[in-house]
């Protein structure tokens, strides 16, 4: 073990990961000789040369294009999006592509590649820096998603997504990079796709969230502590959701929260409410609640925390249906 | 191979017209070349024309044709070896049957069957891909990913006109230059895409013309000379396995037929050029070149249009002679592990289907 901020722990990832596997390559804008805008890839040019630590050319579409061919070329491309916001262009490819490789070649071919990307507001930043898309990624067929929320995730996660046959995109809360720091098992781990995690048990309410909003919870659980005995959930993987896990917590609490930074409306929430709806109503003691974003581009820096779910807007929701 | 470095905006040629313009010819292509040249373009113009006919019939669904596109497939994918790949758009869906794909594949796909969608790695041409443009990446990044691993095998991929106005072309064309890719961007101009013409598509002089943006050599070529394209092609094969990098081939035609099945060019087309074009289309310019050489008689190009017949017919009888799929099939592929949820929600609609 070493304690490891959260964006070092990714850094520690690759490291393992390509030395394991001379077939798994690194690709993006400013991977290479800056290592990552935010150091992500640091040391891996250095060390595994330019052919497996590409600086590509300033095109996201490109870049995961290029890498469903070197997928064909046997290759496990790992992509870097520089920020969420700016993967848009790439989801022309993921849609029309990635998501439909394998399912267009009759199961004959996979697509193991992985696309990470920092995401997620509060730091300070221009716009489209902050944005939470991962609801689009989610509702495209053929592709998996997970968003870690802890530096040893964050390494295990991406371990797992890039091991795996088919595309998997893990969203990263860039907001936590270097101010979470945690214990991070050394050398190879890997935490399994689809499997959930409890972050802290308790028997009265369940926080549901990923990615930045656990830590988020985990402070609302705290200002709750002589209310009310919450659970705190976190989804790690958001498709293939573990669904048996999230039923597992409803029914011992019967009341759920469901948080997320991206807007409100059909966002992972919504997935999750429906789910909670369709297989857990008789558990249920009180509607499902979300505390969301708002319905509105992510907002100038300066009043941005009035945008993000904070712990006073999740506490506020949870006492809510504790009272119900 | 200079004739490929230099921008040139005169069409190559090598097919006279049998008067004024005299008959060349490409070195190293023997007699058994030339015919086998003339049976892939029967091959194709007959799956193209049987085709039109099933559609009409009721036999496959919507078609894209190909009619007088056929030299431009046949010519570059003749200057490939087999390890070799191929990106084809739909108008190039029946491209598979040059190395050796069965015809019934092909109409499996456009009669919506999921036997049509092959295995690539059965022929090294990858899936038909259907949004403009978006496959250019995919050629840049196999053939980049061929050369990191140090093999020699290149690329083609086809894309018409209109693609080049995609992003994705784009995207695709500088990042095969910039990584040195093996890849020979393959553009078919028949200058229409679906109503818009050429001139409404781009102000540059020529498509070739777009390829010094990304300091990649051009060629254009008359895309309705089989042998022009052939030269082209393999001079822009030797330039990537010689680690040189990619190559933009215009092939310049005029589109003769609709854009597919459900379109009527009668709104927007000059029909008197297409009634000109039709004269010099492809198939029957090379058979008259051949004929001029004196290796073709009628004797075998009977043989060679029957055997391209017989597959057709034997093709459309194995595709209507193939079992609809089942159901299963709709959760059959699309992840090598997949989720839990795909085998509850199979077995609920085979419930409701009441075949349990």
């Amino acid at each position: 073990m070493s304690e490891l901020t959260l964006v070092d722990a990714i850094n520690d990832c690759f490291h393992v990961e390509l030395e394991r596997d001379e077939n798994v390559m690194v690709m993006g804008e400013d991977v290479g000789r800056a290592g990552g805008v935010f150091r992500a890839t640091a040391g891996l040019r250095d060390r595994f040369g330019p052919d497996r630590c590409v600086d590509t050319p300033l095109a996201e579409a490109g870049i995961m294009g290029t890498a469903v061919g070197l997928c064909m070329a046997g290759w496990r491309p790992v992509c870097e999006m520089q920020y969420d916001a700016f993967s848009y262009p790439a989801l022309d490819q993921l849609i029309t592509h990635v998501g439909r490789y394998r399912w267009r070649t009759g199961g004959n071919m996979n697509f193991p590649l992985t696309v990470r990307m920092p995401y997620g507001g509060g730091v300070r930043a221009p716009e489209l820096h902050d944005d939470s898309p991962e609801t689009y990624y989610v509702h495209t067929p053929g592709v998996k998603v997970a968003i870690p929320s802890t530096p040893a995730d964050a390494k295990g996660l991406l371990a797992a997504a890039i091991r795996d046959p088919d595309p998997v995109v893990v969203f990263e809360p860039k907001l936590h990079y270097r101010t979470m720091r945690g214990e991070v098992p050394d050398g190879e781990h890997v935490v399994e796709l689809g499997k959930a995690r409890v972050a802290r048990e308790g028997e009265d309410v369940t926080l549901v969230a990923y990615g930045s909003m656990v830590p988020v919870c985990e402070q609302a659980a705290d200002e709750l502590d002589d209310e009310a005995s919450v659970e705190v959930f976190d989804v790690r993987t958001l498709k293939p959701l573990d669904e048996e896990a999230l039923l597992t917590s409803a029914a011992k609490t019967g009341r759920v929260v469901i948080v997320q930074e991206a807007p409100r409306t059909c966002g992972y929430a919504a997935e999750l409410a429906a789910i909670l709806a369709e297989k857990a109503i008789l558990d249920l003691r009180g509607p499902v609640f979300r505390v969301t974003g708002y319905d509105v581009p992510y907002p100038y820096w300066q009043i941005e925390d009035a945008y993000m779910p904070s712990v006073a807007r999740v506490v506020d929701a949870a006492r809510k249906l504790l009272e119900f | 191979m200079a004739q490929v470095l230099r921008a040139e905006w005169d069409l190559r040629r090598v097919i006279g017209d049998g008067e004024g313009v005299p008959d060349g010819e490409v070195e190293g292509l023997s007699e058994t070349d030339l015919i086998e040249l003339y049976r892939n373009l029967v091959l194709l113009r007959t799956y193209d024309e049987r085709s039109v006919v099933y559609h009409r019939q009721g036999r496959i669904g919507t078609y894209a044709m190909f009619w007088n596109h056929e030299a431009m497939q046949v010519g570059s994918a003749y200057a490939l070896e087999r390890d070799d790949w191929i990106f084809p758009s739909y108008r190039e869906s029946a491209i598979g049957l040059l190395r050796g794909m069965p015809p019934a594949v092909v109409l499996h796909w456009w009669r919506g069957h999921p036997s049509g969608w092959w295995n690539p790695l059965d022929f090294n041409v990858a899936s038909i891909c259907v949004p403009i443009g978006t496959h250019v990446p995919h050629a840049a990044g196999l053939a980049w990913g061929k050369r990191l691993r140090g093999e020699s095998a290149c690329a083609v991929v086809f894309f018409g006109d209109g693609a080049t106005s995609e992003g994705s072309f784009h995207e695709g064309a500088n990042f095969a230059a910039v990584m040195r890719a093996p890849l020979i961007l393959f553009c078919n101009n028949n200058h229409w895409a679906i109503s818009t013409p050429l001139e409404a598509q781009t102000r540059a002089e020529t498509l070739a013309a777009k390829a010094a943006g990304y300091g990649m050599p051009c060629v254009r070529v008359d895309g309705a000379d089989v042998l022009a394209v052939y030269e082209s092609t393999r001079d822009a094969v030797a330039r990537a396995r010689a680690g040189d990098g990619p190559t933009f081939i215009e092939a310049v035609t005029y589109r003769t037929a609709p854009h597919a099945t459900a379109d009527d060019p009668k709104a927007y087309i000059d029909l008197e050029r297409v009634e000109e074009e039709k004269k010099t289309e492809c198939v029957g310019r090379y058979e008259r070149y051949l004929r001029r050489l004196g290796v073709l008689g009628d004797d075998l190009v009977d043989q060679i249009r029957a055997e391209a017949a017989d597959a057709m017919r034997k093709g459309i009888a194995e595709a209507e002679a193939e079992p609809p799929a089942d159901v299963s099939v709709l959760f059959d592929h699309t992840f090598e592990s997949p989720p839990a949820s795909f085998e509850s929600d199979l077995a609920e609609l085979r419930r409701i289907l009441g075949d349990e």
